[in-house]
């Protein structure tokens, strides 16, 4: 491993998004936006986005970033950039470490923009600890980013990348407890729900005043994080069948 | 380097989903040669050049590239390979692309300039590689391969898609590249570039019809042209 090509993977990236401002765009008004609607559709419901909002904080970067990632490294895999790099001295863990590294900038431009977005006009009065809220948001983009990385190997199109989207991200919106409180689920559905990614995020940013269960929460989301960036690099095969 | 050979091929078979691509095939080639490998598309010209790179699990067979076994990390430095599709990003300059490949092999900056300028694309440098030709794009590919001067080029059809006059040049470049010492292999389905290389490999449904120069190909067929060496040729295999 070699941070300088870590770096210059991670810089290669960013110079993509710079040349592509209408995905930039879409990435930072996008989540903004969506909470802001919430924040407005609930208006006449006073206090139930104080509960709803904090959690979207978590919820939107996952998918967001989720879909992002796999399509971006799905083009990776399909245009032959890859095979190319892969006949070059550069490490598997640098390209895939050179992607978390960038998209996870994004994920704190955007997180960073929705909190304070929330907090400040959208009126969010949230009783938790704010920060501790954001750094939940920027797990759930990384989250999302090293998920995208793993699963896009499962994709030869991009159109079946975008499909993963409602396979991968639904089953946990609804499990997560947005719309449900997890204890209230049937038994065999609380255990899935339980080990689900989101739903981690959704704990720890519901219950952030409790240092040890939010550390808990958090744990679990670095695990995941860990797990699927290795996944990803194991996908990343220097020869083929 | 002319102690070894540039390339060892030794009943080399590849078996993809059931069907064979490659046949056994055995051939050598000598530091410095410029060897066109030629045949119709489907043939296994890509697969071959695939298997020579490491990124194509080979069946059976040996194959050594500048005397390591093929896929081997110490080749990744020195063997320059151009894809057919042009593998480079679309949405980056062509600066910028050739700045990212020369930073992962960690040769020079100026490299960047020199190769530009080889592959003639100077004036276009600053463009984005979304806004250029097929033509223009493979000539970026191509400088990506030539980045960092490597002793062996694989290059995987370069001149399709260009006009006459680059055609031209390019050939020029890969015969000044191999009066130099660099070993070229490029592969083509226009037979009558054949008369640029050094020597022929020819190759049809996985099988190696010739090896030899080119104008041991008209002489045997007695042919004055290479299309008709070529149909000649496969007439006369058995």
């Amino acid at each position: 491993m070699n941070l300088r090509r870590t770096l210059l993977t991670l810089r290669r990236i960013m110079q993509q998004l710079r040349h592509d401002p209408r995905t930039v765009a879409l990435l930072l008004v996008v989540p903004s936006a969506l909470v802001g609607l919430l924040a407005w559709s609930l208006q006449n419901r006073p206090g139930n986005f104080d509960v709803l909002g904090p959690r979207l904080l978590g919820i939107f970067p996952l998918t967001v970033m989720f879909l992002v990632t796999s399509v971006t490294t799905l083009r990776e895999r399909t245009n032959g950039t890859l095979e190319r790099l892969l006949t070059m001295p550069l490490a598997k863990g640098e390209l895939i470490l050179g992607y978390a590294g960038a998209f996870a900038l994004v994920a704190i431009v955007q997180s960073a923009l929705v909190s304070t977005l929330s907090y400040t006009w959208y009126g969010l009065s949230h009783q938790g600890i704010p920060w501790r809220v954001s750094v939940v948001a920027l797990c759930a983009g990384l989250l999302g980013t090293s998920f995208g990385l793993a699963l896009s190997a499962l994709a030869t199109t991009e159109f079946q990348a975008v499909q993963f989207m409602p396979a991968f991200i639904l089953p946990q919106l609804l499990l997560c407890g947005l719309m449900v409180p997890v204890a209230q689920l049937p038994d065999a559905l609380r255990y899935v729900a339980d080990v689900l990614p989101m739903t981690a995020a959704v704990h720890a940013i519901d219950a952030n005043q409790s240092t040890t269960y939010y550390g808990a929460q958090f744990a679990i989301m670095v695990g995941y994080i860990g797990a699927a960036l290795v996944v990803g690099s194991t996908t990343l095969r220097r020869r083929t069948k | 380097m002319s102690a070894t050979l540039a390339l060892e091929v030794s009943q080399l078979r590849v078996v993809r989903q059931h069907h064979e691509i490659l046949k056994s095939l055995s051939f050598c080639v000598d530091s410095g040669e410029l060897v066109g490998l030629l045949g119709p598309s489907g043939s296994g010209k890509s697969t071959l050049m695939r298997a020579l790179l490491g990124v194509q699990a080979i069946t059976s067979g040996s194959a050594l590239a500048l005397g390591e076994t093929v896929g081997s990390p110490r080749l990744r430095r020195r063997v320059g390979y151009m894809a057919q599709s042009s593998a480079i990003y679309t949405d980056l300059s062509v600066r910028e692309n050739l700045a990212y490949f020369a930073g992962v092999l960690g040769v020079n900056r100026s490299q960047v300039e020199h190769v530009l300028e080889v592959v003639d694309l100077r004036a276009l440098a600053g463009r984005l590689v979304s806004s250029l030709s097929g033509g223009e794009r493979s000539r970026v590919s191509l400088a990506v391969a030539l980045l960092g001067a490597p002793p062996l080029l694989i290059l995987d059809e370069p001149t399709v898609g260009l006009d006459p006059v680059l055609r031209q040049d390019l050939w020029t470049t890969f015969a000044q590249l191999a009066e130099d010492g660099t070993t070229v292999l490029v592969s083509s389905h226009v037979m009558d570039e054949a008369a640029r290389c050094g020597r022929l490999l020819l190759l049809r449904e996985g099988h190696l019809l010739f090896d030899d120069t080119p104008a041991r190909l008209l002489s045997v067929t007695r042919s004055s042209a290479y299309d008709d060496a070529f149909v000649r040729l496969i007439e006369g295999a058995p």
